[in-house]
């Protein structure tokens, strides 16, 4: 631990003329129109990467969370809940990045691991979220129609669901923006999209243009904060 | 409003909804290049299955333990240091943007030069927190070589913006009668700071930083990707080499510490409240 | 399908202190198919608890009950369940998820025998919505279908909530308190609706009434529960005013 401290020390004292000359290539960032529309195709393949993870996420979260919340009456429904919280914790433990690192094995190099990456971690986080809020909800109104014998199934989409539409909406929507800056860098492991083209250009020492991508990533990630912030507006 | 118009606008309603759903959704699947059968071709599954049984059982000799446990301590170093800096970051810039310290904010004006200054300080940390931190890293890589302060520069920088943003919200929270009080009586900012805006926000103040290490750490693993030091490089190389079995160690090393970096956290923010 | 048979059924709750508090203490009650019964007594004397006996909802402390020749509680779990649907239970509250239309929430009553794909369908293609035309109608509230139930009067609500019993495919309407918050012009109509349907579709209706003069006058068959014993269980006409009295006389060393 010491051996860190000097070093950051004599790094940051001494070569910080270096230090100032590499930031220096950076700018101005590479605008050649062949570069720009390379950059726009990644930058729309991050984009379908966020969309399609999140949202898939969101519907396999919702159907872990359903399963791992409703089904305590039998022995076999506490085993299949059980094993379902624990299959979230699971996914959810693991970070995007350690699972595309994995599955690009199994799945190959470019988006689709890395979509399947955000998949896999997202489903937990949003499952686990969604899994609470479910058991959550006020009992009485689900009580009632219990008592009337209505199934499992139908009481949570007619009656929990239809309280909670707003909430799970919000979530989605901050996962997504959680989303797009992880599959802005799932890329650099291969997965895809400007990571991917940030990592090559940086490995050819092309920091021009790997500015440029950077501009790119930072455009991407403020444009869905920003649409992610006015639809939570509109849905409050 | 008769049953049958009811019926009709609710389902043409959710008729529309639907078609721009799919409509939308699958050009964004084949630019994915969806096909999960892709996963289960023979070639693939054939990676797969030897990837995995690679797994089992893991690696527990005493030499790599020791390496687990050497990359995890160092790993919690790195997100403490980088924590430790960016602080001397957030602090700063909290205390220059928060409008709880501005004296023409007390008084109702709005002077251009204090404002326009703010919001450049305030769009200089957006651009600090917004460049995700593995990129910080990976740039960091590049200057200073490949270790933890690379990490450690990334981390000061991208949580710094954080602390500033969050720190000036949480002096601007809540009325602060007694702050006021002594903004109308004359205090030096300073005194307002150090004897009122301080001592009303510490707890909140000191468990948002509590989180953030957490976090930290989170972040420090997965930067060790590119390069930055820890139990992050260590997966990496591991995998990199298919040692199925490394692998299976580090990530529950990787767990147990998050784990104990999230138990610690809770503990200490619920015995500060 | 729907006669119930209560044998000695005992009803216990272990309050926050610890004790232990007798609800419902050797109810012996019988209703058979297609009768109307109404029960009186006290608030608090175990009406709504003796309502919820019938059905089944929860687990005697001690006694039996068998509805239709059958004991419940000797089945497993997914059977008593699928028995549930031949009842309907109307609380006392009405209560709904918020912003939920009155089209949705009386369409609840059909959930029971809704099964899954036509539940998903629903979600997109509103069915059964002239069931609930007609349902609404009978209850002066067709015009409403589209509104939102909390923006809905306390009467209106508990129209809505009574509207679930009409719309149900039950055989057995337990209902708690059905004219809470209904001016008494109203509540005439509603009491004269209910029970003209399940005497047309041979329901048993058994609900619990505040308005002992109601009672009177639009049942067959009159309970009364006092602290949770039968006070006396006679068809309406032997239906003293002083044996509402003794029923309605509260403890005295309270």
């Amino acid at each position: 631990m010491q051996v860190d401290l000097r070093l950051s020390e004599i790094v940051a004292y001494d070569n910080l003329e270096n230090i100032f000359k590499f930031l220096a290539e950076f700018f101005p960032p590479h605008t050649e129109k062949d570069f720009l529309k390379a950059v726009l195709i990644a930058l729309w393949e991050t984009l379908a990467i966020s969309i399609v993870g999140t949202l898939l996420s969101a519907i396999f979260g919702l159907t872990l969370a359903y399963f791992s919340s409703e089904y305590n009456d039998t022995i076999a429904g506490k085993i299949s809940s059980d094993f379902c919280k624990f299959l979230l914790n699971v996914l959810r433990s693991i970070p995007e990045l350690v699972w595309a690192a994995l599955l690009i094995i199994s799945a190959g190099l470019g988006p689709f691991a890395g979509c399947l990456a955000i998949i896999f971690h997202t489903t937990g986080v949003l499952g686990r979220l969604f899994s609470d809020a479910l058991e959550n909800v006020p009992p009485e109104a689900p009580g009632v129609l219990r008592i009337n014998g209505v199934s499992n199934f139908n009481i949570f989409l007619h009656n929990k669901m239809s309280q909670l539409t707003v909430q799970f909406s919000s979530y989605i929507l901050y996962r997504w923006e959680n989303n797009i800056r992880v599959a802005s860098v799932l890329g650099l492991v291969g997965a895809g999209g400007l990571g991917q083209l940030l990592s090559f250009h940086l490995g050819l020492f092309l920091m021009d243009k790997a500015c440029t991508v950077i501009l790119a990533m930072l455009l991407l990630i403020l444009f869905v904060d920003g649409l992610s912030y006015s639809i939570r507006r509109r849905i409050y | 409003m008769l049953a049958s118009e009811y019926r009709d606008t609710i389902a043409r309603r959710n008729f529309t909804f639907v078609v721009i759903f799919i409509v939308l959704f699958f050009p964004l699947i084949q630019t994915v290049e969806f096909y999960p059968w892709v996963l289960f071709g023979e070639k693939n599954l054939k990676i797969t299955i030897d990837f995995l049984s690679t797994f089992y059982p893991p690696n527990l000799t005493n030499t790599f333990l020791l390496k687990v446990f050497e990359s995890s301590l160092q790993t919690v170093a790195i997100a403490t240091v980088g924590l430790f800096f960016a602080l001397l970051i957030g602090i700063p810039s909290a205390l220059l943007i928060t409008t709880a310290l501005s004296v023409s904010e007390f008084e109702n004006r709005k002077p251009v030069l204090p404002y326009f200054f703010r919001y450049l300080i305030r769009a200089l940390l957006i651009l600090l927190r917004s460049i995700p931190e593995i990129v910080w890293a990976l740039i960091f890589v590049r200057v200073v070589g490949l270790g933890p302060t690379a990490g450690i520069l990334a981390i000061a920088l991208t949580y710094g913006g954080m602390l500033g943003k969050v720190y000036a919200e949480i002096l601007e929270s809540g009325d602060n009668p007694p702050g006021k009080y002594a903004m109308q009586i004359g205090c030096s900012r300073l005194q307002v700071l150090m004897y009122f805006l301080i001592p009303q926000n510490l707890l909140e103040l000191l468990s948002y930083t509590v989180y953030r290490w957490e976090c930290a750490i989170r972040s420090t693993v997965i930067m060790g990707f590119v390069g930055a030091g820890g139990l992050g490089f260590q997966l990496e190389s591991s995998l990199k080499m298919f040692a199925g079995d490394e692998v299976l160690t580090i990530l529950f090393a990787f767990i147990g510490l998050v784990w104990l970096s999230d138990y610690f956290s809770k503990s200490v923010r619920k015995s500060l409240t | 399908m729907g006669s119930v048979l209560l044998k000695n059924y005992c009803q216990r709750v272990v309050t926050p202190k610890g004790n232990t508090k007798t609800i419902l203490n050797g109810i012996d009650l019988g209703v058979s198919q297609g009768e109307q019964v109404a029960i009186v007594g006290s608030s608090g004397a175990g009406k709504t608890t003796l309502l919820k006996a019938l059905i089944f909802s929860s687990k005697p402390s001690s006694g039996q009950i068998f509805f239709n020749g059958q004991n419940p509680w000797l089945s497993s779990s997914v059977v008593r369940h699928k028995h549930r649907r031949l009842v309907s239970f109307v609380p006392q509250e009405p209560s709904f998820p918020l912003r939920q239309s009155v089209y949705n929430a009386v369409l609840a009553g059909c959930l029971p025998t809704t099964n899954l794909l036509t539940s998903l369908v629903s979600l997109i293609y509103p069915k059964n919505v002239d069931a609930v035309t007609e349902v609404l109608h009978k209850f002066q509230l067709s015009d409403k279908i589209a509104n939102r139930v909390d923006q809905l009067s306390g009467g209106e609500r508990q129209r809505v909530s009574l509207a679930r019993a009409l719309i149900s495919e039950a055989s057995f309407w337990t209902i708690d308190e059905p004219l809470s918050g209904l001016d008494p012009k109203l509540a005439d109509t509603v009491i004269k609706t209910l029970r003209d349907h399940a005497k047309q579709k041979k329901i048993t209706f058994v609900c619990t009434l505040h308005q002992v003069e109601f009672a009177l006058r639009y049942f067959p068959r009159v309970v009364g529960i006092k602290e949770g014993n039968l006070a006396f269980d006679l068809p309406v006409e032997r239906v003293t005013p002083s044996l509402l009295e003794d029923t309605y006389e509260r403890h005295k060393n309270c």
